[in-house]
């Protein structure tokens, strides 16, 4: 395959980034997308140039730290993780624009890798449970209900990779927070917290400066765990009765 | 926001059934508008429920329009550096039109009050003014015999639709309403309901009258 690729490059975070074209040939369908910005950055280096930074771990889906806005979408044109994407989703000759998250609430650190501590910050204002901390208790001494546990699972696969942000119009991170909210919500012990966990979380939310949710639902579409747009509507609920919890 | 939506929803609601009542002609729609002025007496004094309706409207205009000017700055803060491509996955056209729409329906609200409600101007050259300040019936009918203004009703009223369809769904979010799928897709299916009932309920007067089917 051969491809345009444009790329936002910028030097650090206090530096004016811009776009930059680039030509690259040779790619294999079988690729994932990050595998062709390794070799793209192999042409690079032995061109003297400064490769192009990204971030990545796992690289299989799990760990949330990969993710670039490829094309105007999220993780590009599948639901999944920029690690998983393959380039057989692109058809040879296409030129794609590869730009960081947009949120003044995620700054860009370098190219294409953007500093998401303020995901960091909400978690720790009230995304956790207060336990003693020593051998795992019998799991059958506290039961959860089949459908909460489901929920629960569900909401707790969000891996904070930070697609629901950028690619909301608002750049707000409700969806985030709301699948922590109902993961928590949903068991037995996320309940002592109900009501402090929400009202913390909110305002950390939005004193790191994330935009206001209006429900248009690219989150959810963009997320790559399929977290789904009910998250919300959970959180808005645990606000709106977060006087009753704290009771 | 999303109690005020409402509250405009209901009322909107109310406005359109009693607007439908043009249909039954002049001497029940006139019986109807100077009812709207007595309705209470003597508990509330005359225009009492008007004047209520009127202030809790108009703190809900502020309290929205309020809310709805601080989302905007906040999402465009919270954006500063803008995307050079953005593709949109799923976004509904209501929904893109949220702030534009509601500006649109602001300046149309401004310009209903004027023309029915505060001045009343005689646009129509084959009525005089008085047969217009007489009669709510001849006000509304002799102005919707003028295609402009009809045409200014038909998007207007499109763009409420278009902001009813997203914003009813949008508060059911806000008020923690749609806490499951079939949840969801039952508040979608009635907002578009509510959406596409308040489109058609307000124009069926205007172009009733307008093709003739009516006050001819
Ligand atoms: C004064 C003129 C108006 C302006 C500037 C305005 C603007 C807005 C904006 C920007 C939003 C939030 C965006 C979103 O949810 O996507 C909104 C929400 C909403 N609007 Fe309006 N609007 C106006 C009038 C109206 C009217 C006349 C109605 C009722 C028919 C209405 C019903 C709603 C509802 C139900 C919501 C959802 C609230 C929520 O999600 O919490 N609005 N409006
Ligand atoms: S690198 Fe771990 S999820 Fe993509």
């Amino acid at each position: 395959m051969r491809l345009t690729l444009k790329i936002w490059r910028q030097a650090n975070a206090s530096a004016k980034g811009s776009m930059h074209t680039y030509e690259i040939d040779g790619i294999s369908p079988e690729e994932s997308f990050l595998e062709m910005l390794d070799e793209l950055n192999e042409q690079l280096t032995a061109k003297g140039e400064d490769p192009v930074a990204f971030d990545s771990d796992c690289r299989e889906g799990i760990c949330g730290m990969c993710g670039l806005m490829i094309s105007g979408q999220a993780h590009g044109p599948e639901v999944t993780t920029t690690c998983q994407l393959h380039m057989r989703s692109f058809n040879d000759g296409d030129t794609i624009t590869v730009e960081p998250w947009r949120a003044d609430a995620f700054p860009v650190v370098k190219d294409l890798v953007v500093d998401r501590s303020a995901f960091d910050r909400i978690i720790q204002s009230g995304g956790f449970i207060s336990a003693n901390t020593g051998s795992a208790p019998e799991a059958h001494s506290t039961p959860v209900p089949k459908p909460k546990a489901d929920r629960a699972f569900d909401a707790a696969t969000c891996i904070g990779c930070g697609a629901c942000v950028a690619a909301c119009p608002n750049a707000s991170g409700m969806l985030f927070m709301g699948a922590k909210i109902t993961h928590l919500g949903e068991l037995p012990q996320g309940q002592a917290e109900r009501g402090s966990r929400v009202r913390a979380m909110v305002a950390t939310h939005d004193g790191e400066g994330f935009g206001g949710c209006t429900n248009i639902g690219e989150c959810a579409a963009a997320c790559p765990k399929e977290i789904p747009l009910d998250v919300i509507s959970q959180l808005n609920n645990d606000l709106r009765n977060s006087g009753k919890y704290l009771r | 926001m999303a109690v005020t939506g409402v509250i405009f929803v209901l009322f909107v609601l109310a406005h359109m059934y009693g607007n439908l009542k043009l249909l039954s002609g002049q001497l029940a729609f006139d019986e109807y508008a100077h009812h709207l002025r007595v309705f209470g007496e003597p508990m509330l004094p005359k225009m009492g429920l008007l004047w209520i309706m009127r202030i809790v409207l108009l703190v809900s205009v502020v309290i929205h329009a309020y809310a709805a000017f601080t989302l905007w700055g906040r999402a465009n803060n919270a954006r500063s550096t803008r995307y050079a491509v953005h593709k949109m996955a799923q976004a509904s056209l209501s929904s893109r039109f949220m702030r534009w729409g509601g500006v649109t329906i602001l300046l149309f609200v401004i310009f209903h009050l004027i023309h029915f409600t505060i001045v009343k101007p005689n646009i129509n050259a084959d009525y005089t003014q008085a047969q217009i300040d007489a009669s709510p019936y001849i006000m509304a009918t002799a102005s919707f015999k003028i295609w402009w203004v009809v045409l200014i009703y038909v998007l207007a009223m499109i763009a409420l639709g278009m902001h009813i369809n997203h914003g009813l769904w949008s508060a059911t979010q806000t008020l923690g309403w749609a806490n499951s799928p079939s949840a969801r897709a039952t508040a979608k299916g009635i907002a578009l309901i509510v959406a596409a009932l308040t489109v058609v309920g307000f124009l069926i007067p205007p172009l009733a009258v307008a093709f003739g089917l009516i006050a001819k």
